[in-house]
């Protein structure tokens, strides 16, 4: 997992692209996914920051857990007692994984704007095809909320799919480059 | 035939009193979770008989037959049990990932004799084992029937398995074709039902969904198990479910005499959770 690094392992290859000062578009044949994610500011009585699953579907294949978000620093691991509310994900993913998962298990984040890259092989893209990249919130005392957005492999450079939620989650996009 | 009549009368009040009750009182029993991740993980379980399911407000369910199945088979502890007024409660400490069983598993036989010119009932605690001991000699017209009732529930800690789906071979058991602990609205889950270790076609089964005390209609399905044993239910939306199987019970016929006791009688009961999608 790539935390707002962008282009790192890009950037030692292409950097003419990065010095023209538009590496997105010079680049044909993008090999990362930013996927930014908007977590709403709520105006609840007792807000606590949702558990976040990412992950990606293809038909035919086990789904691919990218990150999940969630509050791993309890002692005895007791942060884990409800990753089965992120319910879609558990049975897709999660309830075969064992946590901390190393390079997904991340803190959960705060109401805001969050990016996070992906590369191609992190996302278990590598064959061609169609892929849905998968965003699922759930949050304490609080509700839940799954949003889609579906992109294929090879990609084009530049903004891909894009979907917004409505109580737990906010504006979800993906950018390739 | 009049004796006939009797024994059957006999056998069903004995089945009463063995069995789930035959009447419209519901025996189950609630999970405070199906489907769990953790470390460290219980649940704790509801266990009461009742009219509206998941209400206890009659009778607590008594907790004797209880036990208890880790993943792997090994028989696992019963803690923190209580009885009260209207329910028992019990925790279960599911320290290994997997699928648990806790089920309350009873085995009995109920039948008459007769005996110098009258006809005795089996008592209460008759089984296979005791029963040449507890027929005394000189008793004729020995009539009896099996009954064999389990209620039993599942939880998955993690990814639900199937190890202890091992069929015992006695009274009704439930395969799975769908996991009992991966059951979502929208998608039909299909189980097959053993009688004695058999599939077994013709058993009625009866799907009620909790929460009948906010409801006008009870929205109960009528099923019944195919030549393979196998039922397919399609829930009505996310929930708690009730599932009872049983033997067919003996119809009288209009104007026909009371059919005899079956010899075999077995009844079982589950609580299914159904996610939302």
């Amino acid at each position: 997992m790539q935390l707002s690094t962008p282009a790192r392992i890009l950037g030692g290859t292409i950097g003419l692209g990065a010095v023209l000062g538009a590496p997105a578009i010079a680049l044909a044949n993008p090999g990362t996914m930013d996927v930014t994610i908007t977590i709403p500011r709520l105006k609840v009585a007792e807000y606590h920051k949702p558990y976040v699953a990412i992950w990606v579907e293809k038909t035919g294949a086990r789904a691919k857990t990218v990150a999940v978000w969630y509050d791993y620093d309890m002692k005895a691991n007791e942060g884990t007692k409800w990753l089965r509310d992120v319910r879609q994900w558990w049975r897709a993913a999660g309830r075969s994984m064992t946590f901390p998962a190393n390079g997904i298990t991340g803190a959960t984040r705060a109401p805001g704007t969050h990016k996070i890259s992906f590369t191609r092989a992190q996302l278990g893209a590598a064959a061609p095809g169609q892929y849905v990249l998968v965003v699922e919130a759930a949050r304490e005392v609080g509700g839940r909320e799954l949003l889609r957005v579906p992109f294929a492999w090879p990609a084009k450079p530049g903004a891909g799919g894009r979907t917004a939620g409505t109580s737990e989650l906010g504006a979800v996009s993906v950018a390739f480059r | 035939m009049k004796t006939h009549i009797w024994g059957f009368a006999a056998a069903a009040a004995l089945a009463a009193a063995v069995a789930v009750p035959a009447s419209a009182h519901r025996q189950w029993m609630l999970p405070s979770s199906t489907v769990l991740s953790g470390d460290d993980v219980w649940v704790t379980v509801d266990a009461a008989i009742s009219n509206d399911l998941f209400y206890f407000e009659h009778h607590p369910m008594r907790l004797d037959a209880l036990k208890a199945w880790a993943p792997d088979g090994t028989e696992a502890a019963i803690e923190n049990q209580a009885t009260g007024r209207y329910r028992s409660t019990f925790d279960v400490h599911l320290t290994k990932k997997g699928t648990w069983r806790i089920a309350s598993v009873s085995d009995g036989v109920m039948g008459s004799y007769d005996l110098n010119g009258k006809t005795e009932r089996l008592p209460r605690g008759t089984t296979t084992a005791n029963l040449s001991e507890r027929i005394p000699a000189g008793a004729t017209n020995v009539r009896t029937a099996e009954a064999s009732n389990r209620n039993e529930i599942f939880v998955t800690v993690g990814e639900p398995t199937t190890t202890l789906f091992q069929p015992t071979g006695k009274g009704i058991e439930l395969v799975p074709v769908t996991h009992p602990n991966d059951l979502i609205a929208g998608e039909a889950a299909t189980f097959q039902f053993l009688l004695d270790g058999k599939p077994a076609a013709g058993l009625p089964v009866t799907v009620i969904p909790g929460g009948i005390r906010y409801r006008d209609q009870l929205g109960q399905m009528d099923l019944q198990t195919g030549a393979d044993g196998k039922v397919e239910v399609n829930w009505t939306g996310p929930g708690l479910y009730w599932v009872n199987v049983t033997t067919p019970r003996a119809v009288r016929e209009e104007g026909g005499a009371a059919p005899a006791a079956p010899q075999r009688r077995a009844s079982y009961v589950t609580t299914l959770e159904v996610l939302a999608p």
